[in-house]
């Protein structure tokens, strides 16, 4: 998506007249706030819902909320959701199905009105994840036509990460802190002399005509050059990183490495990584009936790799070993996800290091299995 | 095509073996688009689930059977269906075994047990139209006699060679014991230019396919239909990948050179 050059200043009765613009134009304005002690991705009634003097405090296995004196609104980082959970949802009908008193079968598609959304605030390590999500769930030969439905009636409000949490490490999969397409309006927030702003770029038709709609000043040079220094202070701020080289080909030459017994030893199993992951899009299927006996429903749902019943075949497992299904997790996240969808799989957002249970770092596993590569 | 199952119903059933049906099925309404062999179709039972399942016979006025093991919810519910129940299909999904390719070579079908059924269609196209390839091969292994399907029509298919084997003879069993591998040493074939079809449990393909590499074979045209969890066919679920490769949008036929290695890594 092009930029489209045009640029505005919005102060905070700025960015809660965007989400105005938007309602009105009918859509579900989704954004973060602080909600059980996490920031969540919620519908939003007006900007006041945002994390407004919150920030985030990350760790392997750990996540706070800390105040901040600024009052920034997007200084948190990636919480416990992702946007698929709105695009590519836990839950989803796919049919329904009734037999007759002649036994004759009909079958429904399930026909649900998805929402117009309006994602405010996208880092943009979930922007690339969700062009991946794209990728992998409409790009191919066959389509999920739910998600395309969702996915293309969405329209992107990008925040750039000017605050990077401790387990963060998009730089090294070259996916933030910037975002450079995929969005139709881009904010930056700048807290300094000049006072709490955010300056917005449109990336899309779409973009510019709501953005004519808001209030706003004209975006000048001095304000867009101090935005590209915060995002630019962001880059060398990044709390981890994966090893400089071909991720794809370490882990493809490493289906034998004695590391996966390493961290099989502390993997629960659990599936958070997976959960968590702005990318992880398997599923599996449930059947469900009434009590008449003849009214069936085929329900989609998020499913694991981690979990023992993910490979089961006739007599077992495929993957019954935790070291099978922790490699099958990474080297598909790392290397076959490029055979299968032409991309990586991982975004660097850290969520899966932050809501592991026992704090397994993916970043520590993938610099492991680079050292035993060497040695 | 059709993102929810196909209305089929069932207009003929037999018992291939003790544990393992055949359902012949005609479209209610409007038929899927035509199966090629070695294709998959997911197979519906209401109130139950789906679950793929190759095709195991294309018969020329339309329609299409599956043939099925009782090892699962949904295969035994299948397995309980009578003549006039409905089934789901959807479909066709996968490679198949792309016969076209092998015009003119000399075939190798070697099946193992039910892996016989997913070849059962290309087989009978083979026979059907003897002139277009060299010399045929169709060798058959199950564990005992009484698991062998398609045992009388076996032996009516005309071939260079056709040889059955079973691991536990039983007292009535006149034929080979052993592995279907053991057959190799009775088929005629040029290696340098054979064409291999097998399917069957992953250990018995696997010690096929190498046998047949080492006799000669080029890898890619060892071709092998493998088996993975499957919930979508579609490619969407994630559950079938081996590796690099999904099995239902990649495979289930593949070939050995691409297997060989991702066969070989334990739990994969």
């Amino acid at each position: 998506m092009p930029d489209t050059g045009q640029t505005a200043l919005l102060d905070r009765a700025g960015l809660d007249a965007l989400v105005a613009a938007l309602t009105a134009d009918g859509r579900t304005v989704v954004g973060p706030t602080v909600r059980d002690g996490a920031v969540v991705l919620a519908e939003l009634d007006g900007a006041d819902a945002l994390p407004w003097g919150w920030g985030t405090e990350l760790e392997a296995g750990r996540y706070r909320l800390v105040r901040r004196d600024d009052g920034a609104a997007f200084a948190h980082t990636s919480g416990p959701q992702s946007w698929k959970s709105f695009l590519h949802p836990q839950r989803e009908k796919l049919w329904d199905v009734d037999r007759d008193a002649a036994g004759e079968l009909t079958v429904c598609p399930a026909r649900n009105e998805p929402p117009s959304y309006a994602f405010l605030g996208v880092r943009p390590c979930d922007l690339r994840a969700i062009a991946i999500q794209d990728r992998v769930l409409a790009g191919g030969h066959f389509r999920d036509d739910g998600y395309a439905e969702r996915r293309s009636g969405a329209f992107l409000i990008a925040a750039e990460c000017t605050e990077p949490g401790a387990t963060c490490f998009c730089v090294s999969m070259g996916s933030g802190p910037a975002a450079e397409a995929g969005f139709d309006l881009a904010l930056t927030e700048l807290i300094d002399t000049g006072g709490h702003r955010f300056l917005v770029r449109a990336g899309s038709a779409e973009g510019a005509r709501i953005l004519d709609r808001v209030p706003s000043e004209k975006g000048d040079t001095t304000t867009s050059d101090a935005a590209r220094s915060a995002v630019d202070a962001a880059r060398d701020r990044m709390g981890r990183a994966m090893p400089p080289m071909d991720l794809r080909a370490l882990l493809g030459a490493s289906p034998e490495a004695e590391r996966w017994d390493d961290v099989a030893a502390r993997c629960l199993t659990c599936g958070n990584c997976t959960m968590v992951c702005p990318t992880c899009f398997c599923t599996t299927t449930e059947e469900v009936t009434d009590l008449t006996g003849d009214h069936a429903e085929r329900w989609q749902r998020w499913d694991s790799c981690f979990d023992l019943d993910f490979s089961y075949l006739h007599g077992g497992p495929v993957r019954a070993s935790a070291r099978s299904r922790y490699r099958q997790w990474l080297t598909h996240k790392l290397s076959t996800w490029h055979d299968q969808f032409d991309s990586t799989g991982c975004v660097g957002c850290g969520r899966c290091i932050t809501w592991c249970p026992v704090g397994i770092d993916i970043t520590e596993e993938v610099n492991a299995l680079a050292e035993e590569a060497r040695s | 095509m059709s993102t929810v199952p196909v209305p089929y119903r069932v207009i003929d059933r037999w018992d291939e073996t003790r544990d393992t049906i055949t359902l012949r099925l005609d479209p209610v309404g409007e038929p899927l688009a035509p199966f090629a062999p070695g294709r998959f179709a997911m197979v519906y039972a209401f109130g139950v689930g789906e679950i793929p399942v190759s095709v195991s016979s294309i018969p020329t006025d339309g329609g299409v059977a599956h043939t099925i093991r009782a090892v699962g919810a949904v295969s035994e519910a299948l397995c309980r269906k009578r003549v006039g129940d409905a089934v789901g299909l959807r479909g066709p999904f996968g490679t198949g075994w792309q016969l076209e390719t092998a015009r003119g070579q000399d075939l190798v079908v070697v099946a193992g047990g039910i892996g016989l059924a997913p070849l059962r269609p290309l087989i009978r196209r083979v026979v059907a139209d003897p002139r277009a390839y060299g010399r045929v091969n169709v060798l058959v292994g199950a564990r005992t006699p009484a698991d062998l399907v398609s045992r009388v029509e076996i032996r009516r298919w005309a071939t260079a060679y056709t040889g059955v084997t079973v691991d536990h003879p039983g007292a009535y069993w006149r034929g080979e014991i052993g592995l279907v591998t053991r057959l190799l040493d009775g088929a005629q074939f040029d290696p340098g230019q054979a064409t291999a079809f097998v399917c069957g449990p992953e250990p018995m393909i696997r010690a096929t396919a190498r046998d047949l590499v080492h006799r000669g074979v080029a890898a890619d045209r060892v071709r092998v239909s493998l088996e993975r969890n499957m919930r979508c066919a579609t490619g969407h679920c994630g559950h079938c990948q081996l590796g690099p490769v999904l099995l239902c949008r990649d495979g289930p036929v593949i070939g050995f050179d691409r297997a060989e290695p991702l066969m070989r890594t334990r739990e994969l």
